[in-house]
């Protein structure tokens, strides 16, 4: 008896997660939605782009990202390298070296550590903003003049991410492949042209296009994400740093399972 | 003794509520409100913390939905309205948050002349114009290149005034404009109401708990407790009122301190039925 009970509540917990979330991804898609209405429909109807918005945000997520990022991603190409030499060597075959790096960064890690990066920098900034505007009650404010806090919010972000995360992501692979240049230099007899014409060769362009496929995806995933964690802000200045924890976690997991859909979904269309 | 504007033309309801009620999930908060606000009059909503009058007046400019009920407002009842019909409404309405809610990362100016380049097509010229009229009319001249954040909260407050003044109101809303401010500052946004009103002849509704704020500026008052509207009438009717909870209030009486055991239980147990005193 106890233990039907307390298989009724599993799952009914179960349950409850299960709905719980689904209700938040389809909250995700449609603030999408309606980020995309706002960006390619409304503009038609006399309800301009917020321009100015968008350009300063592509700034904030894209261009002020760029030192930290280079760094990070030259030392990932450089771990790269060593990792990849560890086997290679073995086999004799440390001109490989070259390949794998590239190969490795504009499939998955270009695209993947761009992300988490931005994630930190601009995910939890959508959140901790846009929460602190709840909080003070600007979002209300907006919607008492009439004015939509997607249109006026949300969409200036969606665009910059959109546009901001492929470029940041192409970056990421050229000082990825720099990272595996410098090893490939100092310990594989490489000489620079050389390490960089055998990553070249190596690359193909839809290695390059899948990746950026996925950037984009991310860069909508982790907008929505830190938006719709900012707008479900609670009451009071400590629902604002919640948020913006969870900003951060959901899109990290967010960003991971569009990363493994994705490239499952590359893998079964054969494109390598 | 109060000076209302009750001209006879300016009797008819400008706001009519119908038995309103608003829930959060599924607790209750509003259980069943209905009073009138007449054209161009001050009407101030009074009540205690948790009273309900903060999501009244929430409902009033449509931030939240009701769960049933009635509010006519120039003719239209937002509570079944489209989102596109009730920021129609908006456009025609003002409302001045408790903080400010001023945005941030604009200039005092950006913040006034949201709206109007939000919504109206006027040129660049024209809107500074009317931006330093409101600012002007707030006392705030010479400020509109100031960012929020360098402004004392009275100077916000008389800024977040102009904004919602900025697109010529029919009515304006005031959450708490006295909190959190001193006695001369509160003072001085209680003027600035007084002088709105002779100026414009604007309906203005202000939720307030600040009793000495609500008697300077209220034509009428309506007193909300738990939920229901407890009394409504002028300022003077407030006063003479023998009803025990008005009593209470505008005496300023503190809850009867529950000092029994027995009667701390049953208290709790009947949640519903606060002690009869």
């Amino acid at each position: 008896m106890v233990l039907v009970g307390g298989k009724v509540e599993v799952a009914t917990q179960i349950g409850q997660t299960v709905t719980d979330g689904l209700a938040y991804l389809g909250g995700l898609t449609m603030l999408g939605i309606r980020a995309a209405y706002f960006t390619f429909v409304s503009p038609f109807q006399g309800k301009p782009l917020r321009w100015r918005g968008a350009i300063s945000q592509a700034m904030q997520t894209g261009v002020r990202a760029l030192p930290i990022l280079s760094l990070i991603t030259f030392f990932i190409g450089l771990i790269l390298a060593l990792q990849a030499a560890y086997e290679l060597r073995r086999f004799g075959a440390l001109n490989y070296v070259a390949s794998a790096v590239a190969i490795s960064m504009t499939r998955e890690l270009g695209p993947l550590i761009t992300a988490i990066l931005v994630i930190g920098r601009s995910g939890s900034a959508f959140a901790a903003e846009i929460g602190t505007m709840k909080v003070t009650e600007e979002i209300d404010a907006l919607e008492t003049m009439a004015i939509d806090p997607v249109h006026f919010l949300v969409a200036p972000k969606f665009i910059a991410m959109i546009v901001m995360l492929p470029c940041l992501t192409i970056w990421a692979n050229m000082m990825g492949i720099l990272g595996g240049a410098v090893f490939g230099v100092a310990q594989a007899d490489f000489t620079w042209t050389r390490y960089i014409l055998s990553s070249v060769d190596a690359l193909f362009l839809r290695d390059i296009v899948t990746g950026l496929v996925k950037s984009v995806m991310f860069g909508i995933t982790i907008t929505a994400v830190g938006c719709q964690e900012g707008l479900l802000t609670g009451a009071g200045a400590e629902q604002v740093g919640k948020s913006t924890t969870r900003a951060v976690v959901v899109s990290i997991f967010m960003v991971i399972l569009v990363d493994l859909v994705f490239t499952a979904l590359f893998f079964f269309m054969g494109a390598r | 003794m109060d000076q209302t504007t009750g001209m006879a033309m300016e009797s008819e309801a400008m706001i009519s509520l119908r038995n309103l009620r608003v829930s959060y999930g599924d607790r209750e908060i509003l259980h069943g409100i209905s009073f009138d606000v007449k054209r161009g009059e001050t009407l101030v909503i009074l009540g205690g913390s948790g009273s309900g009058k903060s999501t009244l007046l929430r409902t009033l400019v449509g931030l939240e939905r009701p769960s049933s009920g009635e509010i006519w407002l120039k003719g239209k009842n937002i509570a079944a309205i489209s989102p596109a019909e009730m920021d129609e409404i908006r456009k025609k309405i003002g409302m001045s948050f408790q903080g400010g809610a001023l945005f941030g990362s604009m200039t005092v100016g950006e913040n006034v002349a949201l709206p109007l380049r939000e919504h109206t097509k006027l040129e660049e010229p024209t809107i500074e114009i009317i931006l330093r009229l409101k600012l002007d009319q707030v006392g705030l001249s010479g400020f509109e290149n100031y960012m929020p954040s360098q402004l004392s909260g009275g100077m916000k407050k008389r800024a977040a005034v102009a904004r919602a003044l900025a697109m010529d109101p029919e009515i304006l809303f005031f959450d708490e404009p006295s909190a959190g401010l001193d006695p001369i500052i509160a003072a001085g946004v209680d003027e600035l109401i007084l002088d709105l009103k002779k100026a414009f002849h604007m309906t203005i509704i202000v939720v307030t708990h600040e009793l000495a704020s609500a008697f300077l500026i209220a034509d009428r008052m309506v007193l909300i407790d738990k939920g229901h509207v407890v009394a409504i009438g002028t300022t003077a009717e407030m006063r003479a009122s023998q009803q025990p909870r008005v009593r209470q209030f505008l005496d300023r009486v503190p809850e009867p301190a529950v000092s029994q055991e027995l009667d701390y239980l049953q208290m709790l147990t009947e949640q519903n039925h606060p002690p009869t005193r």
